[in-house]
């Protein structure tokens, strides 16, 4: 491959020194590639996913090897000679975090519908609300289908999905087709409870989560709009959840209906229900009362995985760096951002965020950070809604995802299946099925000539 | 309007080639006049794909005479013949070891369908495999029902379910049933080797437990094999296109590879982790104890890959390139590679034995020396490939 001719095109791109005057008009803004601020990395391989702030110090990144080993290292069946290892199940997603944050990156769904659902899960509720106000588990299967067992214990089975193509057309011809999920289950337990409501989830991306929960909440809460007193369309609410370590209510942050208010509390919920490790926070094994085979199984300790490891996987879970932006001064981009603040993609997917003192995380403090998020929940319409309410995230509502680093999905993962089950092949697609709040944004989108269109997905490419 | 001047990540080849450039603004790298990459570092470039292609021959030889052994023992099972399988696999271990230095970017041993997981993934999924404590009737090899057959084909199978690793093939597994499991404080697993005597021994199922160590042997010399022929000087197609790479990036893939295991990897995931969690059987090679081997051929291998040494053949190494732009730093970084070999030989064996106490007892201190010292040398291979004007993001 003949490549000796870029070596140019970056010096030039990379220093605003050097760089031509812009005929387009707008240039970038200073510091505009360093969207996790001074923890941002400059990496574009497969690896961009996978290293930790840049300006953390090597005394603390002792940590960080830590958490990242038992991050990726499977976990085994007990008792095993690797004690600080075992525990895994009875009932289990997976054996390790890595196995469905795969490169720390984000999972999908398999294409073909005959594979089971790996690195997506299926959460399960049944109308009403637990003691918290969270969604109530089914009284076999409880919050998710685990389809793997140790020896000895029943699975719950496994989950697949088809597609259904829907086909349709820009108003300038050009055509595209969206593809509708739809979900079986091959339950190994008996039949659910009827009207039990289940929601897919794809493993998200890692990085740059500890910037977002250095986020004080006043800026976050600052940006809500729930009555939308300001008649923009876009309302946006604070998801408020179960706060198990403070024993109260907390904004929630984390996952895709933001129903976690912590990385601790996260990284715990993860260990417990994914991979049946159980930790301070969640002591007792994930078996529902009618799986009496679930509560007989050997455990690998009490707690399985103690509260260093804990602490370490939640820590690698905080400090996993955002990459730069690429191509931040390419007038493409730069035009492409412009319809993204136009089209009004920026109010939801809010660019820029200063971040407060996080205690305990000196290089996450004091950041400006780009996420293009606002953590709120909205309403996107009727097409996406799972109909599963989540703490005060109702069936239509979900979190606006962070698009930071989302340009190197297909490096690192070789997909680009977005949204929150994967369904959207592509930036395009992923745009097309915004609905209810962002439903003008995706009209003025379609709207718009093939060229912007395209710049629009070159610019997500770039971030 | 503009086309983009270049298509972001039009492919990943691309994007690794010129991702070691794209960040040296005002920094061009700096020569001290001496000549570019391009003029000297082809030489370096084929040396190193010598050393990988002989240092995989060498744990093929050994890993045949290790499969040999295997063979003679579960033919005739004695004690003397299974304490010459164990003496087999220990001497097996150590070239596999010095290899190490040839991953983390990519290569034949772990680019996508690389093999490197087949071959020494850990921690073992014990009672996936055989019995465990409690457990007479776990494993693939008591379960007849389920896996009538137990041959390469098999086992390969087994390590491959989507998304999911069971890890029941490669160097560890071969521990697993030479060693049993380890649950002595002080020694190795203690496995007798009646569990391969048929129908008189220990342990049910001997016959299908032999069955599964040769197979595991027979899949551990296919997949080593496999990765040597990449880079065979005749017709290693993997060598063949790295020989071709821009001396930049050839030489950014050699210092990815010593740099991700003397920090993340060696520092980090294999001894930082052991040190933090005092969990005895925290190491790569728990049944049988060999840690502190595994240990210090990873540090040789990184050595071997600098100097561009094997055995005793010295051929141009990275270390040329240095000295001849910055010998200071050539020979700080020789110094440190030599300080960290002499800090891990420090800490005896076996390393889970170092690992115990409070901070103050000395198998820790020497673990954390050693630690120190490979973390010093990673942020020095980090200065050297800035010399070349390479990024290379690693963990220090």
């Amino acid at each position: 491959m003949r490549w000796l001719v870029f070596p140019v095109v970056f010096v030039v791109v990379g220093c605003g020194a050097d760089a031509p005057p812009e005929e387009t008009g707008p240039s970038a803004e200073p510091g505009e590639e360093l969207s996790g601020g001074e923890t941002t990395v400059h990496d574009t391989s497969k690896n961009a996913y996978s290293l930790s702030a840049r300006n953390m110090t090597a005394e603390r990144r002792s940590a960080f090897f830590v958490g990242n080993s038992f991050f990726k290292e499977n976990w085994v069946i007990a008792p095993s000679s690797t004690e600080g290892r075992d525990g895994l199940g009875p009932l289990f997603n997976a054996r390790s975090c890595s196995s469905c944050h795969l490169l720390d990156g984000r999972g999908s769904p398999p294409d073909d519908p005959a594979e089971p659902l790996v690195s997506v899960l299926l959460r399960l509720s049944i109308p009403g609300t637990d003691a918290h106000g969270g969604p109530a588990p089914e009284p076999t299967y409880g919050g998710q289908l685990q389809p793997r067992a140790i020896p000895g214990v029943l699975p719950e089975g496994d989950a697949f999905v088809a597609y259904e193509e829907m086909p349709g057309s820009f108003p300038d011809g050009e055509t595209y087709s969206l593809r509708k999920p739809i979900y079986t289950i091959a339950a190994a337990r008996g039949d659910m409870q009827p009207g039990t409501l289940i929601s897919p989830r794809v493993a998200p991306v890692m990085i740059g989560l500890g910037l977002l929960e250095a986020v004080s909440e006043e800026d976050i809460l600052r940006a809500e709009d729930p009555d939308d007193a300001d008649g923009d369309g876009i309302s946006g609410r604070a998801n408020h959840v179960w706060d198990v370590v403070r024993g109260a209510a907390s904004l929630g942050r984390f996952g895709w209906k933001a129903n976690q208010p912590t990385l601790m509390q996260q990284t715990a919920g993860a260990f417990h229900g994914d991979i049946g490790i159980t930790t301070s926070l969640f002591m007792t094994e994930d078996c529902t009362d009618a799986q009496a085979d679930c509560k007989a199984a050997p455990t690998g300790g009490t707690p399985e995985a103690s509260e260093k490891i804990l602490g370490d996987v939640a820590f690698y879970s905080t400090t996993l760096a955002v990459p730069a932006r690429r191509d931040v001064a390419d007038p493409g981009v730069l035009t492409g951002k412009r319809h993204f603040l136009e089209l009004g993609c920026g109010k939801c997917h809010t660019p820029v965020f200063h971040t407060g003192t996080f205690d305990g995380y000196p290089e996450l403090s004091g950041q400006t950070i780009r996420p293009f998020t606002d953590l709120l929940l909205h309403d996107m319409g009727e097409a996406l809604a799972d109909e599963r309410p989540d703490f005060k995230a109702d069936g239509r509502e979900w979190r606006t995802a962070p698009l930071w680093g989302i340009g190197l999905l297909r490096v690192v993962n070789g997909h680009e299946n977005l949204l929150h089950d994967g369904r959207a092949r592509g930036f395009v697609e992923a745009v097309l099925w915004h609905g209810g709040e962002a439903e003008g944004s995706r009209e003025a989108f379609r709207a718009l000539p093939a060229e912007d269109r395209r710049a629009l997905v070159w610019f997500l490419e770039s971030l | 309007m503009t086309k983009p001047t270049k298509r972001t990540l039009q492919s990943v080849a691309l994007a690794s080639a010129v991702a070691g450039l794209l960040t040296g603004c005002g920094s061009d790298p700096v020569t001290n006049g001496a000549k570019p990459l391009s003029e000297d570092a082809p030489p370096v470039i084929a040396a190193y794909a010598n050393l990988v292609h002989g240092s995989y021959v060498e744990a093929i030889d050994e890993t045949a005479s290790l499969n040999a052994s295997l063979a003679q023992f579960v033919a005739e099972p004695t004690e003397a013949r299974f304490k010459a399988a164990r003496e087999a696999w220990l001497l097996a271990r150590d070239p596999y070891g010095q290899t190490e230095a040839f991953r983390f970017y990519g290569g034949p041993i772990d680019d996508d369908d690389g093999p490197e997981g087949r071959i020494n993934a850990w921690p073992m999924d014990e009672a996936h495999v055989d019995y465990v404590a409690g457990e007479p009737g776990a494993g693939i090899i008591n379960d007849a029902m389920t896996y009538p057959t137990i041959d390469e084909t098999t086992i390969a199978e087994l390590n491959e379910n989507p998304g999911e690793k069971d890890i029941s093939t490669g160097y560890h597994a071969i521990e697993f049933l030479l060693w049993g499991q380890d649950t002595n404080a002080d020694g190795p697993g203690q496995r007798p080797y009646t569990d391969y005597v048929v129908d008189m021994g220990t342990a049910a199922n001997q016959e299908r437990r032999g069955q599964y160590l040769l197979a595991a042997g027979k899949l551990l010399l296919q997949d080593l094999s496999s990765v040597s022929a990449e880079w065979a000087p005749e017709g290693g197609a993997y060598r063949a296109s790295f020989v071709a790479l821009a001396p930049e990036e050839a030489v950014r893939r050699i210092l990815l590879g010593i740099g991700s295991l003397s920090g993340a990897e060696l520092a980090g995931e294999r001894m930082q982790v052991a040190y933090d969690t005092k969990e005895q059987e925290d190491e790569h090679s728990c049944f049988s104890d060999n840690t502190h081997k595994d240990i210090l051929n990873n540090a040789l291998g990184i050595q071997n890959v600098y100097l561009g040494r094997r055995g005793q053949v010295d051929l141009p190494g990275i270390d040329d390139l240095v000295r001849a732009r910055d010998a200071a730093l050539d020979a700080r970084l020789q110094k440190e590679m030599q300080e960290s070999i002499e800090a891990i030989k420090a800490i005896g064996e076996p390393f889970d034995q170092a690992i115990l106490g409070d901070d103050t007892a000395p198998g820790r201190q020497k673990v954390k020396t050693a630690i120190e010292a490979l973390r010093k040398q990673t942020a020095t291979i980090n200065e050297v490939a800035k010399l070349f004007g390479i990024q290379l993001n690693i963990e220090e």
